[in-house]
């Protein structure tokens, strides 16, 4: 009897499966565009489906890992390969900008619409790569907990060392995280190459937990979001609390979180996107490019990815407005010098703080 | 004989082509890309210690899993192997399922249980009027000891019981009268004639635990770095190629010993005689000692088993936001807003997955990895069955996927398989095969002992009265394999559906698996996106539980495989 | 001397042994007989301490050893299917229960190897066990058993799982070596043919209860119960109803009997006739009471032959010197005083015992 149920069990799952992928209707064949993404990418249906009608096309987006694992995942595939993987690479940073340009893996194109994006979003001349959205990596703190102990929030980098905050922030280990490898970054931009480490060892005696990715450090560390974890502190994204308030379970009158935005203690993350060479499909590819810095597309990308716009004209949505912080000035570094000394230091920073 | 040497070279040729093509290869190519010029400036960071100190670490690590994991697990498989109390069959099926929850599931698991909000902290802050969880669990080694105690132990319940049960009690009995006390005779002879099968649990546990990744991970922290997880690390964020090949193959040898040393401690010198095939009766405990360890065991594996998931569960159905702030509070409420938050694209994202579709996709690659691995496996275990000293050597390099890299064979598939027809965004069978890869060891582990079962009087007579040797096969050994095929069935299923490493490289985005759509929802911030979460977590595991159950359900009792 | 009183043992929730008492002294070896099923094993196990009575005592030389645990009562058991320590070898098989005991290594080897030599096996001391054949198996087996020198010696249908040859061989043997040990014996089978040539004393297990104890001979002469002349293939069983103390009445007519004033009329009986002691042909038909019917079989028995003879459906069998025809109609008789009434018991009826 039993044996009846489970062949029976089987037999269904293959049918829904089979029945769902037939039940496509036919259509002209579209045109197909690859997309490598990173896993934070994400886009509204109605907006990708407005450009495939119009430019009859399909889209097929590979989630790739975060921002360091998908450009390496696509640096190792490009491998002596004549057909790319894909067409388009979405998903290149700052922190990474000159290994993706000197692996030579991508072609120049510019979009008319990149006349309208600032200058300091364009790092590379060459245009092999074209900006398309920036983040800030922010400290992000929980508001009630601050209120209820009534201390004072930190005005800088170096505030985090004293006692009073002994223990309050967790930051995630560089070498595996994307916004731990901007935090660094912000340190050594802050402090300079000489001092940073400095800074790092005070932090540590001042009990700054480490945890591995953002998750365990936003959903287990952090008091500010559901998991109501022990610090109130976390390394986050400036529309972290954006996405605190537009998510929360019950309607929130403002987001319980913010961002701390003195100088120098947001990096900014502009993330960049490149056509790759040898694809077969490149004119489709450079009309996706004019797609990515459209207004259509540009607007979405708030609530979809809880980035900023690199078009100035793109409209912010509301409750991103009211919860997020815009720092006014962000650190940085120059590309050049972060291709060089990267790998060094975190490899320094590993040894000290991890050991 | 030769027309047999033949066959038994024509049975090995489907299964070693499919792992040379799909496992060697890829990991040949690899190699050879992370060791090539393009890459070597990863050699300028190189030193001795960043291969010494994972791999101590990682060896200590499932040293200490292993033995915490003997400690419970041996005292359960003798509860089990002798004992009939209540609940007796449900612990049991409970037990299996801790084996083929992804880790993203079990690591959210832990966390709402022993989280800074999990149950545990909320109750003793709740009762003792704290303001501040008074236990800190997470980031430990404590964390990753316990999770791979909870994963690991039904190996050990399962292996040792069954051995057990097929030990044949005179042995005991006859040391008994001849003058040994209990423990005596417990030493003497039972220890021994059990150590095959309390030595291959334990070297299968050692196995999973150094090859552990998501645990160690997300439970551990980053001062805790595993052979595997150094290697994600090199690999994917340091870039340094060559470092991650080099402690890829240094993981890969301690695996082939490991695997060695089970091929060798499976086949004990004397065969297989101590293991009768006749049942022993289970007793009601009736003594005070036995009731009391019938209890304590009971209990003890209840909260092991049953707490992770029962706090999964029931954080899904409650919504614990109280005013943020007031930690010590909550108000819990009865809720299926996660549930019905699924179902809905709030973003209206072209990556939202209706849970429905995602676990259809999981439910399709689940079946096309039993359909393949079932059928390699069966090839694979007649082959070995029949083989001679020579090819049980290949029996090794069946079993080696099991310590390979997720992160490594990823990057091998991406690259070997990278051209058309291969394309993994349009090949959908990769995944499959990448399940099936690692589903095999356990369907040859499961249908190779019941072939060597079958007695061969049984096949003799068949030829004696005339049926040809596909007769034979069909009429006497189908029916006696059928229930080791569909346990293999099930097996295969269950791991496809829990697989995560090689399904979040190769996958789709829009076709993800259900174990990808969580991993999804817990990277966002937001109350709403972990409680999807762990509404999706959920109904993984009611998933997964229901194919268990089958597994439980088609069992004779007694006769436990694998 | 070992004493069993009143041993009341239940099996899966059911009584099995209802009342066991017997005794065996110095010297003596008695035979427990019985079907499969009957308990044989099981006293066995209760004797030896595996397990323990639902109530009733163990006593050697009237020392009360019904809880003592069974490493402490020096008694030897060995197993129907031997379990000889597969991970050992013959030696340390025989050895085991001497090292148990605690004797010195010299002591252990001189013992081992005498016991070797005297199963004639002193060239196997190094295989493994599982290497040796069923006889060799079951020499090593007693071998072991009585190494340690136990006070009371136990076989359990220690010949049960050989062919019919070697046990033949098997059991001039066992009898001589058991006879030799001076030890006292209980040998449980179900073959009567190993008991008769074993035993000093049988003990017949039925339902429960020792129905009847005595030399080989005596039961053999006068069985207790008509299940006792069943079980033992005593010869043809009528069921029959006593008319007066000299005769009963069956279905084949009535029976004279040798006269006894304390049967009761009126009461149930079993009759036996022993083919031995029937007549065929013409001193059969000179006889009081003769029986008519058709030859049915005739089987060559080497000193004689075995008639079954039919009549009206009931089928007796008698011996015969020479053969006879089948099919032919015969005669038969069974003088008065060579027929036994026995109390009825719940054994089929009107049919032979079992040969």
């Amino acid at each position: 009897m039993h044996k009846k149920l489970i062949i029976l069990f089987f037999a269904f799952s293959l049918l829904v499966g089979a029945c769902q992928a037939t039940a496509e209707p036919p259509a002209p064949a579209p045109q197909g565009l690859t997309v490598i993404v990173h896993d934070s990418f994400s886009a509204s249906e109605g907006v990708i489906t407005a450009f495939e009608t119009a430019n009859n096309a399909k889209l097929t987006f590979i989630q790739a890992g975060d921002t360091g694992s998908a450009l390496n995942r696509l640096i190792l595939t490009s491998v002596g390969s004549q057909e790319p993987e894909a067409d388009v690479f979405y998903g290149l940073d700052n922190t990474f900008l000159s290994r993706g340009l000197e692996q030579d893996l991508f072609e120049p194109y510019q979009p008319a619409a990149l006349a309208a994006v600032p200058d300091k979003f364009k790092l590379d001349p060459t245009f092999k790569v074209i900006p398309v959205d920036y983040g800030d990596v922010c400290i992000n703190y929980d508001k009630a907990w601050f209120a209820e102990k009534q201390l004072r929030l930190p005005a800088s980098l170096q505030d985090l060392t004293k006692p009073e905050y002994q223990g309050l922030l967790v930051v995630q280990n560089p070498a595996t995280s994307s916004p731990g490898l901007s935090f660094m970054l912000a340190t050594i931009a802050e402090f300079g190459e000489n001092a940073w480490l400095e800074w790092w060892q005070a932090m540590k005696s001042n009990q700054v937990t480490i945890v591995s990715d953002w998750e365990t450090a936003y959903y287990s560390n952090f008091s500010g979001s559901s998991g109501q974890g022990p610090q109130p502190m976390v390394v986050s994204y400036a529309s972290s609390p954006a996405a605190e308030l537009i998510y929360a379970e019950t309607e929130l009158e403002e987001s319980p979180t913010a961002s701390l935005v003195a100088p120098g203690m947001c990096w900014r993350q502009v993330e960049f996107a490149g056509i790759l060479k040898n694809t077969p499909n490149r004119a489709l590819a450079k009309k996706f490019f004019d797609f990515l810095l459209s207004e259509e597309f540009q607007e979405d990308m708030p609530l979809q990815m809880f980035v900023f716009p690199v078009l100035p004209e793109a409209m912010l949505p509301e409750g991103f407005l009211r919860a997020s912080q815009i720092p006014e000035t962000v650190a940085s570094l120059d590309p050049d010098l972060i291709a060089a000394r990267r790998d060094g230091w975190v490899n320094d920073w590993t040894n000290l703080m991890l050991d | 004989m030769k027309r047999s040497r033949s066959l038994i070279w024509l049975l090995w040729l489907p299964p070693l082509a499919f792992l040379l093509f799909f496992f060697y290869q890829p990991l040949l190519v690899i190699f050879r890309q992370v060791f090539s010029e393009r890459f070597n400036q990863g050699w300028q960071f190189f030193s001795w210690s960043q291969i010494t100190r994972p791999l101590l670490f990682t060896l200590w690590q499932a040293f200490l899993s292993t033995l915490l994991t003997l400690l419970i697990g041996l005292p359960a498989a003798y509860l089990f192997a002798r004992f009939d109390f209540p609940g007796r069959k449900g612990l049991r099926a409970l037990s299996l399922l801790p084996f083929i929850l992804p880790t993203v599931v079990v690591a959210t698991a832990f966390n709402t249980l022993i989280g800074p909000r999990g149950w545990l902290n909320l109750i003793l802050m709740h009762f003792f009027n704290l303001s501040n969880p008074p236990l800190n669990l997470l980031n430990s080694l404590a964390a990753i000891l316990l999770a791979h105690v909870f994963y690991n132990t039904s190996i050990v319940i399962r292996l040792v019981s069954n051995s057990l049960t097929r030990l044949n009690p005179h042995y005991d009995e006859a040391a008994r009268v001849l003058n040994a006390t209990p423990w005596q005779a417990f030493r003497e002879v039972s220890l021994p004639l059990l150590m095959p099968s309390i030595l291959g649990a334990s070297l299968l546990v050692f196995l999973f635990d150094f090859t552990s990744f998501g645990v160690v991970l997300m439970l551990g922290g980053p001062q805790f770095a595993t052979l595997e997880v150094e290697i994600y690390t090199q690999a994917l964020s340091r870039f340094n190629l060559p470092m991650a090949g080099l402690l890829s193959i240094v993981q890969l040898a301690f695996t082939l010993v490991i695997t060695l040393l089970q091929n060798r401690v499976n086949n004990p010198r004397y065969g297989k005689a101590a293991l009768s095939s006749e049942r022993k009766t289970l007793l009601r405990p009736v003594s005070i000692r036995r009731k009391v360890f019938v209890i304590l065991m009971s209990v003890l594996l209840v909260i092991l088993f049953v707490s992770p998931i029962v706090s999964l569960v029931s954080r899904s159905l409650v919504t614990l936001e109280a005013a943020r702030g007031e930690r010590g509070e909550f108000q819990a409420g009865f809720t299926t807003r996660y549930y019905t938050e699924l179902f809905k694209n709030r973003t209206d994202s072209i990556f939202y997955a209706n849970p429905l579709a995602a676990m259809r996709n999981s439910l399709v690659y689940s079946v096309l990895t039993m359909v393949i691995a079932t059928s390699l496996g069966l090839l694979t275990a007649y082959a070995l069955s029949k083989s001679g000293r020579l090819t049980r050597w290949l029996e090794p390099l069946v079993m080696l996927p099991l310590g390979a890299s997720a992160v490594i064979l990823g990057l091998g598939f991406l690259i070997t398989f990278n051209h058309p027809p291969w394309t993994s965004g349009s090949f959908p069978l990769l995944i499959p095969i990448a399940h099936s890869l690692i589903a095999l060891p356990f369907v040859v582990r499961t249908i190779l002992p019941a072939i060597q079962a079958i007695p061969n009087s049984l096949r003799e007579s068949a030829r004696v009265m005339g049926a040809k040797p596909w007769q034979v096969l069909l009429e006497i050994d189908l029916p006696i394999l059928l229930r080791a095929l569909i346990v293999s069935l099930a097996f295969a299923f269950t791991i496809s559906l829990g697989e995560f490493g090689a399904s979040s490289f190769l996958a789709n985005a829009q076709t993800p698996t259900l174990p990808v759509t969580i991993f999804r929802y817990i990277s966002q911030p937001g109350a709403l996106n972990y409680g999807q979460a762990l509404a999706m977590s959920t109904l993984l595991l009611l998933t997964s539980a229901s194919g268990s159950l089958l597994i439980e359900k088609i069992r004779l009792p007694g006769e436990e495989l694998f | 001397m070992l004493r069993v009183e009143n041993i009341y043992k239940d099996y899966d929730g059911k009584p099995l042994l209802k009342g066991i008492s017997f005794e065996v002294r110095q010297g003596e070896l008695v035979c427990l007989l019985g079907s499969s099923g009957s308990g044989k094993s099981t006293m066995l196990r209760v004797i030896a301490g595996l397990e323990q009575p639902k109530s009733g005592q163990v006593f050697w030389n009237d020392e009360n050893f019904t809880h003592q645990p069974a490493h402490e009562r020096g008694f030897g058991l060995m197993f129907q299917d031997y379990a000889l320590f597969p991970h050992r070898s013959v030696a340390e098989n025989v050895a085991f229960g001497l090292r148990m005991a605690g004797r010195s290594k010299d002591e252990i080897e001189k013992l081992v190897r005498q016991a070797l030599t005297s199963i004639r096996m002193q060239d196997f001391a190094n295989r493994t066990v599982t290497e040796l054949s069923g006889g060799e198996q079951q020499r090593v087996a007693l071998a072991r058993a009585l190494a340690p020198e136990p006070r009371l010696l136990m076989l359990d249908e220690p010949l049960g799982a050989l062919d019919h040859n070697l046990r033949t061989d098997l059991l001039t043997d066992l009898r001589r070596r058991l006879h030799a040990s001076q030890k006292p014996v209980i040998y449980v089978t179900h073959d009567q043919e190993e008991a008769f040539a074993l035993a000093d004393r049988l003990l017949l297990l039925h339902d429960g209860h020792i129905v009847q104890q005595g030399p080989p001979e005596e039961v053999f002469r006068r069985p207790a119960t008509a299940w006792v002349a069943a079980f033992l293939g005593l010869g043809n069983l009528i069921a029959g109803t006593i008319t007066s103390p000299a005769s009963a009445q069956t279905a084949l007519g009535r029976f004279k009997l040798k006269s006894d004033p304390d049967r009761q009329v009126c009461s149930d009986c079993i009759l036996l006739l022993r083919p031995e002691d029937g007549l065929m042909g013409e001193p059969a038909a000179r006889q009081a009471q003769s029986l008519r019917g058709i030859v049915h079989d005739c089987v060559f028995q080497g000193k004689s032959f075995r008639v079954g003879v039919m009549l009206d459906q009931i089928h007796l069998q008698v011996q015969s010197p020479q053969a006879v025809a089948i099919g032919e109609s015969i005669t038969i008789a069974w003088p008065e005083n060579t027929i036994q009434c026995l109390p009825a018991s719940e054994i089929g009826l009107g049919h032979p015992g079992p040969r």
